[in-house]
């Protein structure tokens, strides 16, 4: 850090403040619709910061543009809303210079994944360390519901009044090709899990990309209830948990075996099949987690939810700092006038 | 035989070749020898916008342009005096830069069958009479170089590599230069591979020799060394300049730099300058693309670095939203854009200066930012300090012109100390009590940069409008007014901290020239060529664009007639209509090409010839 910045930070890493949830409200008003699945997100993150005893000074929430950019002026840390698409860039910026910050990005499935895409691809290749939490509610909800690159093909709207022709992305996948250390999704009517994530994402040292299903209730209202309800949860997910058997369904009654590179569905009632023949879930295992990811859309297996991959891999911005602390033990503190005049020089008398 | 020596005050000569011949590293050398000899000068590199274009055509020919005097030098030189041609290719792509009765030296090799068609020559024009206008020396420099390497049982690659410096030998013997230097730089580049160190001295102590013993050249030439201000000088060009430039103000501000970009021609080199300057804590970020680069320096910004991004035009374009954004957050950032000839991604490699007001218009809404623009190549430095210095004092974008032919020219710099320059530091705000992110300064009109880290002063930035003081969301009729008029004086105060416009010549007389950026040291040639012909006409050369300095209506006003010479169709000369109402005459060419001084110098006669 430079002389003016290291003066006017507090150096700590570690809060002496006990918070509660409530020390990360902001005075502002939250404007979301009613019902809107983003006033989980925001709980649950309400919720989770406390534990995590990191100086609330420190911390700083960066957003686009949609309904889930709106985030930052809800918390009482440091914010910043961006511009559309350009939440990861600006992040990428202050993580850089400012490593000692905890920068997480709230983004959507439009900010996030279409005029951001490249962006988000990048600084997961990268791995910078910031928390990504990408609020997929499958829908454009700001410009009142267009589809988004993660509607479902046919999928009827404003834009799209015969159905869309578009593919959609996998989040989880996208995050996966693009060299992501820590890929997970989780659910907005399941508080719990979220929580969890949130907190493994947060201490994920590294990008961390959070999928959450976010239900628009004024647009796209029931998207997820076959993952979220009580009726249809069971059959429809499987939550996935380290070095553990993939089983769900009513009472577990269902598993998930790998045939070859592909998971099948197999039951656990019948006889056929114990938990001994499932797949065991590990999430260190990059290879494991494109197969997990890819069910993602395939009708016949159910929903993955929970985390995909948490891996270590070299920060971006600890490799810069490495390098800068290199050339100075090498050269020496630059010296300006040395600087100045460098190179070939000549006296003119 | 005793050669004549005449003495010459100025001379212009131009290296070309092809792209693998060298004519860079030649033209570099040249220039170094005699710049430590005592001469002014000003250079210009003309290389191809292809990488590895095939060997001997004309798109892959790289030119080296050197003017150097015994009196100050401003510009690389309208014409050259002297053209050394390795190929025939390079013959014919530069013939028309050099003066009637110029010299050409060319290498004969070069020439052959093959040589000829690929320059799209029917037939040679060694040997057609095409040339008779000039002053042609012939030399079949690679037969020579082969045969004074000839007992070192070198490789035919190698021997290929240093045909350049004897070349550089026989410009040495014409121009009374040194060796030393050059065989100094030789042993450093090459000191592990003695055979190499000994090949390139040989080959260029050959052309020397060759130029001083035969018959071929009768004249050589004396150009004594120019009246500079005593000092430590080097040789630097635009984008090191520029380079330099930022570290400086980083470290008169007690920030970090970060640069946050993407590379792109003719800008790059300022990225790799500073990817060099690790020592310097200097982080640079080379991004996903332009977008990136801006925003993440907003970021970075937000953090209490100085945050600088450099592209050049279409990048200036794609980096249009964030400038908004920063704007509107009202954050400190330096944007360099070393312009280059447009629209779209027009002449990569070529100079323009088209992008004014795209800097100083191009974005939407209300959207003011300070421009600002440099006029020589170590003007580079100077500038890129002061617009670090304008955007940390008020908190506010600034736009750096600079363009092709600053960025990659080059001339002598006295260099400058650092306590010679002036602390430019920021005070953060630390203390919790009556924060308010949008507080203003009486003077300065600008808010006060609370970073992340510091206890109590939890607060949110962003693109939306912004309540007057607090910085919230806010949407109302009034506020939004008061905040677009409260950005916009902001960006006029800034006129009370820069200086005063000044006038090279008579400060009132029949014409004026008023000039931007990388056309200074042409307009002044030109100016101080009709001065000394008794003409009434003086120079005005803006550095600060917007805001103006507060003088210039003043100024102009002093003169009957004005001309705004520009490589663009008018853009300084609307500001200058639309501000001051007045009967501007422009002056405008396009062609990827700094301005000549005659071409100048004949327009001014013309304007005072009463025809406008």
């Amino acid at each position: 850090m430079s002389i003016l910045v290291d003066e006017a930070v507090n150096q700590s890493l570690v809060s002496s403040v006990k918070y509660t949830s409530k020390d990360f409200s902001s005075d502002q008003d939250v404007r979301w619709c009613p019902g809107c699945g983003d006033y989980s997100v925001l709980a649950q993150v309400q919720r989770i910061l406390p534990e995590l005893n990191y100086p609330k000074e420190k911390i700083v929430f960066i957003s686009g543009i949609g309904c889930s950019s709106r985030f930052p002026y809800y918390m009482d840390t440091y914010g910043f809303h961006g511009i559309h698409g350009r939440a990861t860039a600006i992040a990428s910026g202050l993580k850089i210079a400012r490593p000692d910050l905890m920068v997480w990005v709230a983004t959507g499935d439009g900010d996030g994944l279409s005029i951001g895409g490249n962006h988000m691809i990048h600084v997961l290749r990268r791995n910078i360390d910031l928390n990504i939490l990408l609020f997929n509610n499958q829908i454009y909800g700001l410009t009142k519901g267009q589809y988004s690159p993660t509607s479902e093909s046919g999928k009827i709207t404003k834009s799209s009044p015969v159905g869309s022709v578009d593919m959609p992305f996998n989040p989880a996948s996208l995050a996966l090709g693009s060299g992501g250390t820590f890929v997970a999704r989780s659910l907005d009517r399941d508080p719990k899990h979220m929580q969890t994530i949130i907190k493994r994402a947060a201490e994920h040292k590294g990008t961390s990309f959070v999928e959450i299903y976010q239900n628009c209730n004024v647009f796209n209202d029931g998207a997820f209830f076959q993952f979220t309800e009580k009726e249809t949860k069971s059959d429809s997910v499987v939550f996935l948990e380290h070095g553990k058997p993939l089983v769900f369904g009513k009472d577990g009654d269902k598993g998930i075996k790998l045939d070859g590179f592909s998971p099948t569905v197999v039951s656990l009632k019948d006889g056929s099949h114990s938990t001994n023949d499932l797949l065991i879930h590990n999430e260190k295992d990059s290879t494991l987690a494109f197969i997990l990811a890819n069910m993602t859309y395939n009708e016949e297996m159910p929903r993955p939810v929970g985390i995909f991959l948490a891996v270590d891999r070299p920060r971006y911005e600890d490799e810069m700092e490495k390098q800068i602390d290199s050339a100075i033990s090498k050269r020496g503190k630059g010296q300006l006038d040395k600087l100045l005049n460098g190179g070939d020089t000549w006296v003119i008398q | 035989m005793e050669k004549e020596t005449r003495v010459l005050d100025e001379v212009t000569i131009r290296f070309a070749g092809d792209s693998g011949d060298g004519m860079q590293l030649t033209g570099g050398q040249f220039t170094n020898t005699s710049a430590a000899m005592g001469n002014d000068l000003s250079t210009l590199p003309d290389y191809p916008a292809e990488i590895r274009a095939p060997i001997g055509t004309t798109y892959g020919v790289s030119g080296f342009q050197i003017h150097f005097g015994a009196t100050e030098i401003n510009t690389p030189g309208d014409h050259c005096d002297i053209l050394v041609a390795m190929n025939a290719a390079s013959l014919k792509v530069n013939l028309r830069s050099l003066q009637e009765n110029g010299i050409i030296i060319v290498n004969t090799d070069g020439f052959g069958d093959k040589n000829l068609k690929l320059a799209g020559y029917s037939q040679s024009p060694l040997a057609d009479g095409s040339l008779t206008k000039y002053q042609l020396f012939q030399v079949d420099i690679t037969k020579l170089t082969n045969l004074a390497l000839a007992d070192m049982n070198l490789p035919q690659k190698t021997i290929d590599k240093t045909k350049n410096f004897f070349a550089l030998g026989m410009m040495y013997w014409m121009f009374n230069r040194t060796l030393d230097n050059t065989n100094q730089w030789i042993i450093d580049k090459f000191g592990k591979k003695p055979e190499m160190v000994e090949a390139n001295s040989r080959v260029m102590k050959a052309g020397w020799n060759y130029a001083e013993t035969t018959d071929v050249f009768a004249v050589k030439y004396d150009v004594k060394p120019a009246p500079l201000t005593p000092g430590k000088y080097r040789n630097i060009n635009g984008n090191q300049a520029a380079a330099l430039g930022l570290v400086a103000a980083a470290h008169q501000a007690n920030l970090d730099l970060f640069l946050g970009t993407y590379p792109i021609t003719p800008a790059s080199d300022i990225l790799h300058e500073l990817a060099t300057f690790k020592n310097f804590r200097v982080k640079t970020f080379q991004c996903e693309d332009e977008i990136a680069g801006i925003t993440s320096a907003i970021g970075a910004s937000f953090g209490g670095a100085l945050a600088a991004t450099t592209t050049s035009g279409p990048g200036l374009a794609l980096k249009t939203e964030a400038m908004g954004l920063a704007v509107m957050v009202e954050l400190p950032l330096v944007i360099i854009n070393v312009q280059r000839g447009g629209p779209s991604t027009g002449l990569p490699t070529k100079t323009e200066q088209a992008d004014l007001l795209q800097a100083i218009y191009g974005r939407n809404g209300e959207s003011p930012i300070p421009v600002i623009a440099a006029s020589t190549p170590s003007d580079c430095f100077t500038m890129a300090f002061e617009a670090s210095r304008i955007a940390l004092k008020y908190m506010t974008p600034v736009i750096l012109l600079t363009d092709g032919y600053l960025g990659n020219g080059s001339e002598p710099w006295l260099l400058p100390q650092e306590k010679d320059l002036p602390s430019i530091a920021p005070k953060f705000r630390t203390n919790p009590e009556n924060y308010l992110p949008y507080l203003r300064d009486d003077v300065t009109l600008s808010r006060e940069w609370a970073i992340p880290g510091t206890i109590g002063l939890e607060h949110r930035i962003g693109g939306l409008e912004k309540q007057d003081k607090t910085g919230n969301i806010n949407y109302e009729p009034e506020n939004h007014d008061l905040m677009v008029k409260l950005r916009a004086a902001k960006v006029e105060r800034i006129a009370n901290d820069i200086p005063l416009a000044k006038v090279d010549g008579p400060e009132s007389g029949d014409l004026l020239v008023v000039g931007w950026g990388g056309t200074y040291g042409t307009i002044k040639t030109a100016v101080e060529r009709k001065l000394k012909e008794g003409k009434s006409v003086a120079h005005l050369h803006l550095k600060y664009i917007n805001p103006l300095p507060k003088n210039v209506g003043e100024i102009l006003s002093k003169y009957k007639y004005v001309l705004v010479p520009e490589i663009n169709l008018g853009q300084l000369i609307k500001i200058l209509r639309e501000k001051f109402l007045i009967p501007a005459i422009g002056l405008n060419k396009v062609q990827g090409l700094p301005f000549r001084s005659i071409e100048i110098e004949e327009k001014i006669d013309s304007v005072l010839g009463g025809k406008l």
